[in-house]
């Protein structure tokens, strides 16, 4: 297909086909094929599903009717993040659990170390596809293929659906800021389906997405990256996803120091910086007080200046034309309009601290 | 018509004592999409080897290196709005800066096209 291709967690991987910033222009205007298969599959079945779910995730998931999902997080003890997932109710007593591809052997050992409440965990990853079809005209797409109500498939939900004649779960979820699905189908049928989504929605405008533009997607989205801005040194707190953790729920893994970190309040917060000067803030990046608009590091040496904060994403958002990123800040510097500088490669670059997200579908 | 590079992936092409630069489509391509490009101002005056600027792409920042002694007559300023035309056409439309030369002999001195093919090579 033409794809640039580069490793990530043991996968060979489609950076871009056609080149970043028009993919990500594909997925706002029309719709993009993504094969993100490397993903992991857990499922979580039996009469104590619930009860393990609810115990190793943060989310309250004895709110989800059959057919319905949420965001979620694993915690450990600390309240440090270990994955963050969605988690879809498949089945009155069947949970799937769609994690990072970098944690599947993690979050599996985890679930499993924490299952004194004897509920079957299955990983199903190795025998799973999993494609995302997502942009404004996703549902064009599919109708003609599924078997299925596509208008009463609301957003966070999923259900069985023939597509193309094949076997799948078609979810209405996705990490792109779009509208759009993400459909599992058995690892055998994945070429086929792929082939058929394709040559349905050329005629719409389809193209494939590669791994390149779903980053900047989902940044142009603050959607959080693990392994980026959320790592086993990163509370829900700090990364204000506190919306995804519901402590009166009960008691689950992390819960007593979330609490205590709400509490006392973390150092640093997440926050989205667009840059002022014409660079890219990378992931890595010292954050300093200093604020000149353009300037060679050595000048550090001689200006009193305090680093506050880290870039833990960054891009160029062809959407808004300008470069963007994450970072955590000290909370007393992240408020925002707060000017800034980025310390990257052999610059000193300005940058100010904005509301997430950057951008948000119409 | 004489195309020169050098060993950091720039090309130079010279008319009189005129030479524009630019990057090798090896170095376009090695970058992936350009998003932003910094450039001198006109009337800098540069030697050879000296910073010339920087291209930044999705996956990295490249400095640019001065492959021939002088002054910058001027800057493709379509560059500003359209970075991608380094891409598209690093040799023609995505050239960079326009140098009065001080030393054309600077300019003899660089590699011939076939040259710098042999470099590419052992990549």
């Amino acid at each position: 297909m033409g794809a640039k291709m580069t490793e990530f967690a043991g996968w060979e991987m489609p950076l871009q086909y056609a080149g970043i910033a028009h993919e990500v222009s594909i997925v706002r205007a029309k719709v993009g094929l993504s094969d993100i298969s490397h993903m992991g599959e857990l499922v979580i079945s039996g009469p104590n599903a619930l009860a393990l779910v609810g115990h190793v995730t943060t989310n309250d998931a004895s709110a989800l009717a059959v057919g319905a999902a949420q965001y979620s997080l694993m915690c450990d003890k600390s309240g440090g993040v270990i994955d963050d997932l969605i988690v879809y109710r498949t089945g009155s007593e069947e949970y799937l659990l769609v994690v990072n591809a970098s944690n599947v052997e993690t979050d599996f050992e985890w679930i499993a170390s924490h299952n004194a409440f004897g509920a079957k965990l299955e990983d199903i990853s190795a025998d799973t596809a999993l494609i995302a079809v997502q942009g404004p005209l996703s549902p064009r797409l599919l109708e003609p293929l599924a078997e299925l109500d596509v208008p009463t498939l609301g957003r966070f939900h999923i259900r069985r659906a023939l597509v193309a004649g094949i076997q799948c779960r078609a979810a209405r979820t996705g990490y792109t800021g779009e509208d759009g699905f993400e459909i599992l189908c058995a690892a055998s049928d994945a070429v086929d389906l792929w082939r058929s989504l394709l040559v349905t929605g050329r005629p719409l405008g389809a193209e494939p997405i590669g791994l390149g533009a779903r980053d900047v997607l989902r940044l142009e989205s603050a959607y959080s990256l693990y392994g980026h801005e959320l790592t086993r040194e990163t509370t829900p707190v700090a990364a204000r996803l506190m919306w995804a953790v519901k402590p009166t729920k009960g008691d689950f893994v992390g819960r007593d120091a979330i609490l205590q970190a709400r509490e006392k309040g973390e150092k640093r917060v997440l926050a989205g910086i667009e840059a002022i000067d014409r660079c890219i803030p990378r992931h890595g990046c010292s954050i300093v007080t200093l604020n000149l608009i353009q300037g060679p590091p050595e000048m550090l040496n001689q200006v009193q200046h305090d680093v506050v904060g880290v870039v833990t994403s960054g891009t160029f958002s062809p959407t808004l034309s300008k470069a963007i990123g994450l970072a955590y800040i000290d909370r007393e510097c992240a408020a925002i309009g707060t000017e800034l500088s980025v310390v990257t490669g052999g610059r000193i670059c300005a940058c100010r601290v904005v509301p997430t997200p950057f951008y948000r579908r119409a | 018509m004489d195309l020169k590079f050098t060993q950091t992936h720039e090309w130079v092409r010279a008319d009189g004592d005129v030479a524009t630069v630019g990057i090798s489509d090896y170095a376009q391509s090695e970058l992936g999409e350009i998003v932003f490009v910094e450039l001198p101002k006109v009337g800098t005056k540069l030697e050879r080897g000296d910073a010339l600027g920087t291209i930044e792409s999705y996956k990295t920042v490249s400095d640019l290196m001065c492959p021939v002694s002088g002054e910058v007559l001027e800057v493709n300023s379509a560059l500003a709005d359209s970075p991608q035309l380094i891409n598209e056409s690093a040799l023609e439309q995505g050239w960079l800066v326009r140098i009065k030369m001080t030393d054309p002999g600077e300019f003899d001195g660089l590699m011939t096209a076939e040259e710098y093919e042999g470099v590419l090579e052992e990549h």
